[in-house]
C-alpha cells in the first residue's frame, strides 16, 4: 500500500509532484497562449467594429491619462475613436467600449464585461431602449446623466445605479475623446 | 471614508455568504450550535485576513513581475494550505487556550472557498465597490476588505446558528427536516440582506 | 453485474448535491440560468474525472502524511489547465462563470472523491466514479438552473416563453437558497417512497 511516511519519502514525493504539475501547467500555458491572445484580440476587434462607423485598415492603439486614470483607445482613420472605459456599477466593475465618431458624437456603445445583477442591471446589455439612447448622442447638446440626476437619459427600470455607471463611463469616454482631439490640434 | 465604504459594503451589501455564495459548506455544516459557529467564525476571520495579506504580497511581488499570473490558482491554494498548517502549529505552541477554541476548525478551512475566493477577488485589477472608480486595491484596503468580509461571514453565521438552534426544537414536516428547512431559512435571511443593497 | 453501478451511484444514491450536500457554493452561485448550471457542471466533471484517474494511479506511491497536499496540487493543476483551455476556446463562458472556475479547487466534491474513492480503487473505476458523480452534479445544477430560470426570467435555456419580467428574487441570492431547499424536499420525498 502507501509508501512509508519518512521525511525523505515525503520530501521526495512532494518535490516530484510539484515538478510534474508545474511542467503540465507550463505546457498547457505555452499551448494555449496563442489561442487566448487571439480570442482576446478577436473580441477587441469585433467590439471596435461594433461601436464605430465603417472604416478601413487597422485601428491604431494608444493609451492616454485623463484625470488620473489610464484609458486605452483605438483610433480608426476618418471614423473617430473607440475608447475602453471602466466605472463602478452595482455589482462591480462595468467596462464599456465607447465609439465616438469624428464629430464628437457617440456612435455606439457595447459592454465588454460587467457583474451586474441578472434580470436587473444586467439588462444594460440587452435593453434596447436604454442602449439605443446612446446611438448618435451628441454630448454638446444633451447631458450624459440619467433623468433622476437632471440629465437626458432614461434609466433601466429599477437599475438606476447601473444606468448611472453606464452614463458615467460614456461621459468619461467623451472627456478622453476631447483630450485626444486637443492633443491632435497642438 | 473609503475604508468605511469598504467595510459596510463587505459586511452587509455584498455579504460573502448571503450574496456571494462563498463558504457555504462549512456554513451549513457547523451552524447547528451557536458556540461552534462563533468558533468557526473566529478561525475563518483569522485565516482569511492572514491569507489575503500573504497572497496579495505573493501576487504583487512574485507573480506579476514575472508574468506568471496564470499560476494564481495553484500557488494561492498551496500558500493557504501551508498557512493553515502553520497557524495550527504556532497556535498550539503559544496559545493552547485559543487552539482549543479554534483548533478543530482549522483543518476544515483549507477547503473553505471563502478563503481562496477573497484572495482571488482582491487581486483582480478592476476592483469596484460602492461608486468609487474601479482600481487595484492597495495592501491596506485589501486587508480591510478581507477583515470586513470575514466579519460579515461571522455575522451571517452566528445569526443563522441562533435561528437554527430554535429550528431544532420545532416540529417541521418530515421531508423538510434538517437541511431543507435550514436552506429555506437562509433564503429568507438573504432576502432580508437584500434590503441593504443600495445603501452604499 | 458490470461496473455500470459506479456511474449510477453518483447519480441518485450518492447525488453530490441533494444527498451528500457537497459543493454548495457553485451550486447556488452559478445556477442563475439552466445554461450556466450546465456549463459549471461540465467544468467540474472535467476536473473530477481527470483528478480521479491521476490520483488513483499515484495513490500507492504517496506517503500517507502528505497525501492531502499532493491531492490538492494535482487538482489545482487540472483546474489551471481547465482555466487556460476555457480562456482560449470558450472565453464567453469563462467570463460568465468567473471566480467559480478557480474555486473548483476547493470544491469539496473533488477532494472528497479523491480521498473517499479514487485512492482505494483502480484508474478505470475511478474514471467511472468521476463520470457518475460529475453527471450527478451537472444534472442537479441544470435542474436548479431550469427552475430558477423559469421562475426568475420566464425562460428555459434562454428560450423565453413568458413575456415580461419574472420573479426577480429567484435570479438573485435568496431564490438560490429557496429553490435548493424545496428541491431537496422533493428529493427526500422521492427517496422515502422508494
Amino acid at each position: 500500500m502507501a509508501a512509508e511516511s519518512t521525511l525523505k519519502n515525503m520530501a521526495l514525493c512532494l518535490t516530484a509532484v510539484c515538478l510534474i504539475c508545474s511542467a503540465v501547467v507550463g505546457v498547457a500555458y505555452a499551448v494555449t497562449k496563442e489561442p487566448i491572445d487571439e480570442a482576446a484580440q478577436a473580441k477587441t476587434t469585433a467590439s471596435i467594429a461594433a461601436v464605430l462607423p465603417e472604416f478601413t485598415g487597422t485601428p491604431e492603439q494608444g493609451s492616454i491619462n485623463v484625470n488620473g486614470t489610464d484609458y486605452t483607445y483605438y483610433k480608426a482613420d476618418g471614423a473617430g475613436c473607440a475608447i475602453i472605459s471602466t466605472t463602478s456599477g452595482f455589482g462591480g466593475a462595468l467596462t464599456l467600449m465607447v465609439g465616438i465618431d469624428g464629430e464628437g458624437k457617440v456612435h455606439n456603445t457595447t459592454v465588454l464585461s460587467h457583474s451586474e445583477t441578472p434580470g436587473l442591471g444586467a439588462k444594460c446589455t440587452t435593453d434596447e431602449h436604454f442602449i439605443s439612447q446612446f446611438r448618435g448622442f451628441d454630448p454638446a447638446v444633451k447631458s450624459l446623466t440619467v433623468k433622476k440626476d437632471g440629465g437626458d437619459l432614461d434609466a433601466i427600470t429599477a437599475s438606476t445605479i447601473t444606468s448611472r455607471a453606464y452614463a458615467l463611463a460614456v461621459s468619461n469616454a467623451v472627456a478622453v475623446f476631447n483630450q485626444l482631439k486637443e492633443q491632435d490640434n497642438e | 471614508m473609503e475604508y468605511f465604504l469598504i467595510i459596510v459594503s463587505a459586511i452587509f451589501v455584498n455579504n460573502i455568504l448571503l450574496a456571494q455564495f462563498l463558504g457555504i459548506c462549512p456554513f451549513l455544516g457547523v451552524s447547528n450550535k451557536l458556540s461552534t459557529a462563533t468558533g468557526m467564525s473566529g478561525a475563518v476571520c483569522f485565516v482569511i485576513t492572514l491569507a489575503t495579506v500573504v497572497t496579495y504580497l505573493l501576487n504583487q511581488y512574485l507573480l506579476v513581475p514575472f508574468g506568471l499570473e496564470f499560476l494564481q490558482t495553484i500557488s494561492f491554494i498551496l500558500v493557504i494550505a501551508a498557512l493553515v498548517q502553520m497557524v495550527e502549529i504556532v497556535l498550539k505552541k503559544i496559545s493552547p487556550s485559543l487552539y482549543q477554541a479554534l483548533g478543530i476548525f482549522l483543518p476544515l478551512i483549507t477547503t473553505n472557498c471563502a478563503v481562496l475566493g477573497v484572495a482571488i477577488t482582491v487581486v483582480t485589477k478592476d476592483f469596484a465597490l460602492g461608486g468609487a472608480a474601479p482600481h487595484m486595491l492597495n495592501l491596506g484596503q485589501a486587508t480591510v476588505y478581507a477583515f470586513a468580509t470575514s466579519l460579515g461571514y461571522g455575522l451571517a453565521m452566528c445569526l443563522f446558528a441562533g435561528l437554527r438552534e430554535h429550528l431544532a426544537g420545532n416540529d417541521v414536516p418530515k421531508a423538510f427536516k434538517g437541511l431543507p428547512i435550514a436552506l429555506i431559512t437562509v433564503g429568507i435571511m438573504a432576502m432580508a440582506f437584500l434590503g441593504f443593497s443600495g445603501i452604499v | 453485474m458490470s461496473k455500470w453501478h459506479f456511474v449510477t451511484d453518483g447519480f441518485v444514491k450518492n447525488n453530490p448535491t441533494f444527498v451528500l450536500v457537497l459543493g454548495m457554493c457553485p451550486t447556488l452561485a452559478t445556477t442563475t440560468s439552466a445554461m450556466n448550471g450546465l456549463e459549471m457542471g461540465l467544468a467540474t466533471m472535467f476536473v473530477l474525472i481527470l483528478s480521479n484517474i491521476v490520483i488513483s494511479l499515484i495513490a500507492p506511491m504517496v506517503p500517507d502524511k502528505v497525501r492531502i497536499p499532493v491531492y490538492i496540487t494535482v487538482i489545482a493543476t487540472f483546474v489551471t489547465v481547465l482555466q487556460l483551455l476555457m480562456q482560449a476556446f470558450t472565453p464567453a463562458v469563462y467570463e460568465t462563470l468567473g471566480l467559480f472556475i478557480p474555486l473548483i479547487v476547493v470544491n469539496c466534491i473533488v477532494l472528497g472523491r479523491a480521498e473517499g474513492f479514487a485512492n482505494k480503487h483502480n484508474a478505470g473505476e475511478s474514471a467511472l466514479d468521476g463520470l457518475g458523480v460529475g453527471l450527478g452534479f451537472t444534472a442537479s445544477l441544470t435542474v436548479i438552473g431550469i427552475v430558477r430560470e423559469i421562475l426568475g426570467s420566464g425562460a428555459v435555456f434562454g428560450w423565453k416563453f413568458i413575456s415580461g419580467d419574472g420573479i426577480l428574487a429567484f435570479v438573485m441570492a435568496p431564490g438560490a437558497f429557496l429553490v435548493l431547499g424545496f428541491l431537496m424536499v422533493l428529493f427526500n420525498k422521492y427517496l422515502a417512497k422508494k
